[in-house]
Order: structure tokens, then C-alpha cells, then sequence
């Protein structure tokens, strides 16, 4: 269907998805008050991972544009993925004393 | 809008259109808004200049005699912040590309207009803050700002210039995203993507990178500033951070940001070699994906400035591997360049002389960049002269020639002035080999072992960085008799015709200046990009 710039997302929507973004930020706190060992850091960011599609998605309109809007923000997924891949490339490879903990 | 235009068309231009201050300040015309910023930027050259011209009368003398260690810290780090985030990153798009990308494809005006004028003013902010930090008292990190010096350490007006450089970078992603929609989506009937001008591509290249890196550094930047005013642990080890966390960051825009700065130059390149071989660009296509590949694999090598910063070792391998990779699309270009020349009509105009010049510096810059690749040479030649030198022939040689070049070929479509050839052709010349007296001895200083950013070094070098300072001087003369003359032919220059010289593309068939809204009535393309033999038959020109 061919982008008509009208946007049919409901007032419902939004405040429910607002709830569920609060609900989220509660639940990163409380979980930073545990510790979960190697999972901390991999709870904290698939929480934050869940919250950044929520708004992508649905208040900034990316579910109902076209498909060339989504190539945009894939792109930007991916170099973000090349940047975090490419860093770790480095530090995983270290040797051993020079890391602590992360 | 083109009825009222049609009937005064030979005397209403974009440029008397109206005269008022608030005309200006408040336009929406590309047109306007380009020369807004050939006018901002200037100023900024003058003033990156100016520290550049401080930097190499200090080093005449191999005692320090002029500045304290302070001073000069802060002289360079003020010459790289200017020129880098100032002057050479927005130059060529925000000039050119604002002036000629809408008139290239055959469109009224950037998709956004009002945006444009936006990002002028942002620019503007941005440098408010650069300058203001530098007025009151400077910054000493370096244009790099490495941590954890710049987080924890530096006593000067960090978070200003920071500042600054953030709210630059908006500007630039805000002009990055202009062109791409305005790429996708102006182009006049006719105007495929495989007709546009090599110009537009390069420029489409350029903001790709534009608005995927430009992030990355304001975000880190800002990270910088927050550990400064609020001790969050992110790059000082004390806190739990890593100050190599920083250069992975830094440079993952600014390796890039490299491209973004050369990639216009290589834009503009296609056009006057074209021009004035009175040629089709020999391998169109190739050329056009090279300036593609150069911007995605541009960000897959940031690593190469990191060999000596305690990357581990695979790293670097990876990292050194990749950069040769990305010498390929630029040697493609190159190459394609230099066999349009074949057999053309060539005619050794002024921008022809700083293309001409391209050719040669950008293949000793891209060349030393290959050595600098090369992990056991970086080791030994790190942060040495030899670095400095291989860096300001691919500026210098690179970005700037051509932001010269291209000032000298669209000045009568922008101003409908000629420049006065002889002159302008003499700086240029002048320029060239100033330019090399200035670097050439820089890569043998480095080579020996002299390190960047140091005022006071053994008297042996003293003779090198001495010849170093007398083409800088020569520099400042040639930059000189350059802007002289363009200044002269705004007043003096003879009228420029539509198509001075002549060269193909819609941007010479509309009248110079050109009226407001470009052209009376959208053009149809029939032909692809630089049909020269529609302009001069079957044979390449005839001789000027
Ligand atoms: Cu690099």
C-alpha cells in the first residue's frame, strides 16, 4: 500500500504503550538491585533492546511506513551491530590480565 | 512561479533577486544558503590558517622560543579543531553540494528547505561555541580529545569546544539527510540514478556516512563531557571505564569522517576531469559504486589508528587487513581518472590545474596511508611527522585542492564572474608547489623520528621543519594571490556566460547566476552524464 502520511495509531495505543515503557524502566531498576552474575548485563540490555522497538516501531511510526523507511533504520541497526562487533573483536582478544570483570 | 520569471529571466537573478540583510538571513534558496556558508567557511579557514601559520613560526626555531608548551598546545589542537570540524567537514557538501545537488538533478531546491537554512544556523551556533572556547583561552587536548587526559586532566575549555562540536554535527546530519531525500526523490523526469552526475553520487556516498557516523561522535563527545562534570565512570579507569573505550568510539566516526571529507573532493574531481578532457568519465558506473564502497567499507577500519594503543593483536590484524581493502575503490577512482585524460582535448584551465594536482597528492596521501596500514610500520612512524604529512596531502592535496578547484569552476554559474585565469592559474600553480615544500619534508622528519605536537626537538631536524615553514609561508602568499583574485572579480570580472567553458550538465543550462527557482521550466534528460560528444560531435572538442 503506498504511503499516504497518515498515521492511524490510537490514543489507547500510545498511553498503553507508555505504561508498558514504565513498566520496563521499573523492572530495569529492580533488576539492577540483583545480582545475576553474567546475565546482569544481558538482562539489563535485552530490557533496553525491548523499550528501543516499542518506541521505534510504534511512536515514531516505523510500523505503518514504508518499506524503504525500514531499510533506513536496518542500516543504522547494523552499523550499530558492525561498531559493539568490531570493538569486542578487540577486547575479547586481549589477553587475559589486561580485563577485569564486565 | 515561472510565468512572472519567464519574461525578466535574463535580468532577475537568485543573487539581486531581492538585496536586504533579512532576505538573506531568512532565505530557503539552496543558492543563497551555499554562498551563506562559502562565507562562514571562509572565515574559518582564515582562522585555522592563522594557527597553522603559528604553528610552523614556533617551529623555525628547534628551542621553542616563541610559546610556552601551553601556548602551543593549544595553538594545534585550536588549527585541527577549526579545520577538521569547522571547515573541512562541511566545506564542500554544505557549499557545492547545497548550491548544485537541486540544480544538478534537475529540481527546484532541496526537499527540505527550511531545514537547510536550520542547519546553517546550527552550524553557526556550533561555531559560536568552538570560537568562544577559544577566546577564552583555547583547549590543549588535541583535536583528537584522547582520554583520559581530556576527561579527567586538561585544565582548558573542553566541554565548550565539545559543546560546539556537537551541536556542528546536527548541522551535518540535518544536511546529510536533505540530500539523501532529496536524491531519492527530486530527480527531474529522465534523470535516472545511473545518469546522475558523478557529483551527486559521491555527495549521496558522503551523507550515507554522514548520518550513520555523526551519531557516534556527539554521543561520545558527550560522554566525555559527562565524565568531566559529573565523574560517571565511562573512560577512566578509576571509575571502572577504559580510555581505549574512547579511541574504538572516536574513531569509528572519525576514520570515517575522513571520507566524508574526500569523497566531495572525488565528486568534484569527476566533473572537472571531464570537463576539461571534453570526455565521457571513462568506467561511469565503477566510479560510481567505488564512491559507495569507499563509504561503506570506510567503517570497517578504524583499528589502524589503534596498533600501538594496546588493541590486542588480532584486532590490528583485522583492522590492518580491511584498510588496505578500502585503498581499492580509491585507486579504482584513480585510475578511472586518469584514463579519461586519454586521448581528450585537454585544456589546462584553473580547476583543470588543481585536478591535475589531485591526481598526484591524493596518490602520495592514499600511498603513505597503505605504510601507516602496515602494522609493523605504524609501530615505528606513529604519531611522527609522517603521519602529519600523510594526513595533510590527503587533505590538503585531497579535500582542499578540489574545494578549490570546484570554487574556480562553478564561481561564474555562482557569482556570473569570471575570474581573472591567468592570475587565478598562477596561484594555483604557486599553491602546488608551496604545498609541497610545506609536507614533503615532513614525511622524512617523521621518518626520523620526529614526533607530532612537540614545540622543542634536536637541532638536526631543524633545517627540514625550516623548509617546512617557508612553504607554509609561500602557502599563505599562494592562498592569498587565490582569494585576491576572486575577490577582484566580484567587483571587476567580466559577465560569465551560461556555459563558460563549456562543460555538460543541467547546472550550465540555466543562465549564470541562475534565477531563483533554477529553471523556467523543469528540464527533461534525455542523455546520460557527460555527453561531450552531444556538445562538441563525434570527435573529443575542438581546441580552445
Ligand atoms: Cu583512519
Amino acid at each position: 500500500m503506498a504511503y499516504t502520511g497518515q498515521h492511524v495509531t490510537s490514543i489507547r495505543t500510545y498511553v498503553t504503550v507508555f505504561l508498558c515503557l514504565m513498566a520496563l524502566t521499573a523492572l530495569t531498576v529492580w533488576v539492577a538491585f540483583m545480582d545475576l552474575g553474567f546475565m546482569n548485563t544481558i538482562v539489563a540490555m535485552t530490557i533496553a533492546v525491548i523499550k528501543a522497538l516499542l518506541v521505534v516501531l510504534i511512536f515514531m511510526h516505523l510500523k505503518d511506513n514504508p518499506k524503504v523507511l525500514w531499510i533506513a533504520a536496518g542500516g543504522a541497526a547494523v552499523w550499530l551491530a558492525i561498531m559493539m562487533s568490531f570493538t569486542l573483536a578487540d577486547y575479547l582478544t586481549r589477553p587475559a590480565s589486561y580485563l577485569g570483570g564486565w | 512561479m515561472s510565468e512572472t520569471q519567464a519574461t525578466t529571466v535574463n535580468e532577475t537573478n537568485y543573487l539581486n533577486a531581492s538585496s536586504t540583510l533579512r532576505s538573506w538571513l531568512l532565505t530557503v534558496d539552496h543558492k543563497r544558503i551555499g554562498i551563506l556558508y562559502l562565507v562562514t567557511l571562509t572565515g574559518f579557514l582564515l582562522i585555522g590558517g592563522i594557527a597553522a601559520g603559528l604553528i610552523r613560526l614556533e617551529l623555525i626555531n628547534a628551542s621553542g622560543r616563541f610559546f610556552s608548551h601551553e601556548t602551543y598546545n593549544k595553538i594545534f589542537t585550536a588549527h585541527g579543531v577549526v579545520m577538521i570540524f569547522f571547515f573541512l567537514l562541511p566545506s564542500i557538501p554544505a557549499v557545492f553540494g547545497n548550491f548544485l545537488i537541486p540544480i544538478m538533478i534537475g529540481a527546484r531546491d532541496l526537499a527540505f528547505p527550511r531545514l537547510n537554512l536550520a542547519s546553517w544556523y546550527i552550524f553557526v551556533i556550533g561555531g559560536v561555541f568552538g570560537l568562544s572556547a577559544l577566546v577564552l583561552g583555547g583547549v590543549d587536548t588535541g583535536w583528537t580529545f584522547y582520554t583520559p587526559y581530556s576527561s579527567t586532566y586538561a585544565n582548558s575549555h573542553v566541554i565548550l569546544t565539545a559543546l560546539g562540536i556537537f551541536v556542528a554535527g546536527f548541522s551535518s546530519i540535518l544536511t546529510g539527510i536533505n540530500f539523501i531525500v532529496t536524491i531519492h526523490k527530486m530527480r527531474a523526469p529522465g534523470m535516472t540514478w545511473f545518469r546522475l552526475p558523478l557529483f551527486v553520487w559521491a555527495h549521496y556516498a558522503t551523507s550515507i556516512v554522514i548520518v550513520l557516523g555523526t551519531p557516534v561522535i556527539a554521543i561520545t563527545i558527550l560522554l566525555v563531557a559527562c565524565e568531566r562534570l559529573f565523574h560517571l565512570g565511562i573512560f577512566d579507569p578509576a571509575l571502572g571505564g577504559d580510555p581505549v573505550l574512547f579511541q574504538h568510539l572516536f574513531w569509528f566516526y572519525s576514520h570515517p569522517a575522513v571520507y566524508i571529507m574526500v569523497l566531495p573532493g572525488m565528486g568534484v574531481m569527476s566533473e572537472l576531469i571531464a570537463a576539461f578532457s571534453r570526455k565521457r568519465i571513462f568506467g561511469y558506473t565503477v566510479v560510481a559504486m567505488s564512491s559507495m564502497a569507499i563509504a561503506i567499507i570506510g567503517f570497517f577500519v578504524w583499528g589502524h589508528h589503534m596498533f600501538v594503543s594496546s588493541q590486542s593483536i588480532y584486532a590490528g590484524l583485522v583492522f590492518s587487513f580491511l584498510s588496505f581493502l578500502v585503498a581499492i575503490p580509491s585507486a579504482v577512482k584513480v585510475f578511472n581518472w586518469t584514463a579519461t585524460l586519454y586521448k581528450g582535448s585537454i585544456s589546462f584551465k584553473t580547476p583543470m590545474v588543481y585536478a591535475l594536482g589531485f591526481i598526484g597528492l591524493f596518490t602520495v596521501g592514499g600511498l603513505t596511508g597503505l605504510f601507516l596500514a602496515t602494522a609493523a610500520v605504524d609501530v615505528h612512524v606513529h604519531d611522527t611527522y609522517f603521519v602529519v604529512a600523510h594526513f595533510h596531502y590527503v587533505m590538503i592535496g585531497g579535500a582542499m585542492m578540489e574545494f578549490l578547484g570546484a570554487l574556480h569552476f562553478w564561481w561564474p554559474k555562482m557569482i556570473g564572474k569570471m575570474y581573472p585565469e591567468r592570475v587565478s592559474r598562477a596561484g594555483s600553480i604557486l599553491l602546488f608547489i608551496a604545498f609541497n615544500l610545506t609536507f614533503f619534508p615532513q614525511f622524512i622528519l617523521g621518518y626520523m623520528g620526529m614526533p607530532r605536537r612537540y614545540h622543542v626537538y634536536p637541532p638536526e631536524f631543524q633545517l627540514l621543519h625550516r623548509m617546512s615553514s617557508l612553504g607554509a609561508g609561500l602557502l599563505f602568499i599562494s592562498f592569498a594571490v587565490v582569494f585576491g583574485s576572486l575577490l577582484w572579480s566580484l567587483v571587476k570580472g567580466k559577465k560569465a556566460p551560461a556555459n563558460p567553458w563549456p562543460a555538460k550538465g543541467l547546472e550550465w543550462e540555466t543562465s549564470s547566476p541562475p534565477p531563483t527557482f533554477n529553471f523556467d521550466r523543469i528540464p527533461e534528460v534525455t542523455e546520460e552524464a557527460y555527453a561531450y560528444e552531444t556538445l562538441f560531435g563525434d570527435e573529443p572538442g575542438p581546441t580552445s
